[in-house]
């Protein structure tokens, strides 16, 4: 049994100028432990997707199945992090933020505060513990979102372009410790981006869509082992089929 | 990155990375500097005094005030007028603090609650909070009950205001965040929204407690308490005690500086400062 299915997805947006389709008849099955990038230029429904199967937004048609259970609204089987550093809550250090969830839970104290700090460790953030977000770089701040949406455990992890407003070099750095993450807790990953280069690093299969109206295009599996070099001959070509679905779709007129 | 402290700069004083690393000798000198307008005004109330511009009785020499000062200190009389006005402006004000925020989180959460307090208070606070003391004087007969109840209220406005744009201003991100997490409302209550709007909420505490200061003074005048500093000031014109009138304005300054930096300026560096969201 797929873990995630995506059954005919649809959402409208009511907006004053007229329904406008936001994602229109998505389906999709993930097994347990796949790692997906949804891929595709602004505009195409790919957060909206994310949102969706996060449970921020209810789909116009459709169903969600995550582990056989219907997604209704939001829940603690999915981790979220977003791509706007203000996520964490300023009030709290990296392990307050951390063990959020777990607090929410009903852990206690010190049961929450080992786990959070495992998380932490996971990111390699250990020295940062008792660190408010306002002293953490952006790269840093991320770190603790990723371990903060880890640390209650979720089965799935929704990630919206988390290291879109980073720096090209964080970026790597960041995409490489993902891998790792990922690879340590075998999470299923959706993961919304617009870099090609991001998609064909993490993913195990990407998820081209297309927008007005957000449409799936095409699907690759990228077959390459890991750690992915992204000098290498193979590399590029999965950079340049996906480059090429996108391509047909997002002319610039 | 983690030794960080962030820079706090207290009211009316420079930044402290400008003294910084000085040592003493820079301290002293920011100290002169905080203090030379106000030996400007004492040099030039000391001339205006010497001169007679006025009566010297109704515009005393600075040694004059400070021996009134003095003096009705020891006696106890000052202290007991002090006394008595806090504690009223404490009744008063804790009441305000209380409701104005409990009204203010709801107007900011709930659709309802704003549609109904919203168009009130829009309407009721700019009133001069004097403006209602006759009123409730003739309700609630004199002393302290008016006096209490009229600061509650006059100076709940400002708080219900703040609480309510700082609510409004929690950041959708971290309602997202929380709910994916599992807070459900009273715990989103807790854990976001309050320490969310914290920043809002400390200003609109800051302006509630000049207003309680501005009509607890002007409604001692009126509510014939036998004790309390509004009182002392206006029961010492009748006997042109003008000495006596300025050390009450002194004493009202004091415990206004006291406030300031004993309680809020504390308050904030123990949580907004260090969380960063204000600096």
């Amino acid at each position: 049994m797929s873990h995630i299915e995506i059954r005919d997805v649809s959402l409208v947006y009511d907006t004053p100028a007229g329904q406008v389709p936001g994602v229109q008849g998505v389906s999709l099955d993930m097994r347990e432990s796949e790692f997906l990038c949804l891929l595709g230029p602004s505009g195409c429904g790919k957060s909206t997707l994310l949102n969706i199967v996060a449970g921020f937004l209810t789909p116009t048609s459709g169903e969600i199945r995550i582990g056989g259970k219907a997604v209704n609204g939001h829940g603690t089987d999915r981790g979220v992090v977003f791509q706007d550093f203000a996520q964490l809550f300023p009030w709290r250090t990296a392990l307050g933020n951390v063990a959020f969830g777990l607090e929410m839970k009903g852990i206690p104290k010190e049961e929450r505060d080992e786990i959070a700090f495992n998380q932490l460790k996971l990111v390699k953030l250990e020295k940062f513990v008792k660190s408010y977000p306002h002293h953490l770089s952006g790269g840093m701040q991320q770190r603790v979102a990723i371990a903060r949406a880890l640390a209650y455990n979720p089965s799935v992890l929704l990630m919206d372009e988390p290291f879109a407003a980073l720096d090209a070099m964080t970026r790597d750095a960041m995409q490489r410790l993902l891998a790792d993450v990922w690879r340590e807790t075998r999470k299923t990953i959706i993961y919304v981006t617009h870099n090609v280069a991001e998609a064909v690093y993490l993913a195990d299969r990407v998820i081209v869509m297309t927008p007005h109206p957000g449409k799936v295009k095409a699907e690759v599996v990228i077959d390459l082992p890991r750690p992915r070099d992204p000098l290498s001959v193979e590399f590029l070509d999965c950079q340049k089929q996906l480059l090429a679905h996108l391509g047909e779709t997002h002319q610039v007129s | 990155m983690r030794d960080g402290v962030p820079a706090i700069s207290a009211a009316g004083l420079p930044a402290p990375e400008r003294w910084i690393g000085r040592g003493e000798n820079a301290r002293w000198r920011v100290i002169a500097r905080t203090a030379f307008p106000f030996l400007v005004l004492a040099a030039i109330w000391e001339i205006v005094a010497r001169l007679e511009v006025f009566p010297r009785r109704l515009f005393p020499t600075l040694e004059e005030v400070a021996s009134a000062f003095v003096r009705l200190t020891l006696s106890g009389i000052l202290p007991h007028h002090a006394f008595d006005t806090l504690v009223r402006l404490t009744a008063g004000f804790a009441i305000a603090a209380i409701a104005g925020v409990i009204i203010g989180i709801l107007m900011g959460r709930f659709r309802r609650a704003e549609d109904i307090f919203l168009p009130l208070v829009s309407i009721a606070a700019p009133i001069p909070g004097l403006a209602y003391a006759p009123l409730f004087l003739l309700w609630f007969g004199l002393g302290n009950f008016p006096a209490i109840l009229l600061v509650a209220f006059v100076s709940a406005f400002p708080v219900i205001f703040n609480t309510w744009t700082g609510v409004k201003a929690v950041k959708e991100i971290w309602v997202r965040s929380a709910q994916a997490m599992g807070a459900d409302n009273p715990k989103l209550f807790r854990h976001v929204i309050l320490p969310g709007a914290l920043p809002y909420i400390l200003t609109g505490l800051r302006l509630g407690l000049a207003q309680a200061w501005r009509v607890l003074v002007g409604v001692e005048m009126l509510a014939a308490v036998p004790w309390g500093l509004g009182w002392m000031i206006f029961g010492a014109r009748e006997f042109l005690n003008t000495d006596v009138m300025l050390s009450g304005i002194v004493v009202i300054a004091m415990i206004g500086l006291a406030l300031e930096k004993l309680v809020f300026e504390k308050l904030e560096n123990y949580t907004v400062v260090r969380w960063g969201m204000m600096s």
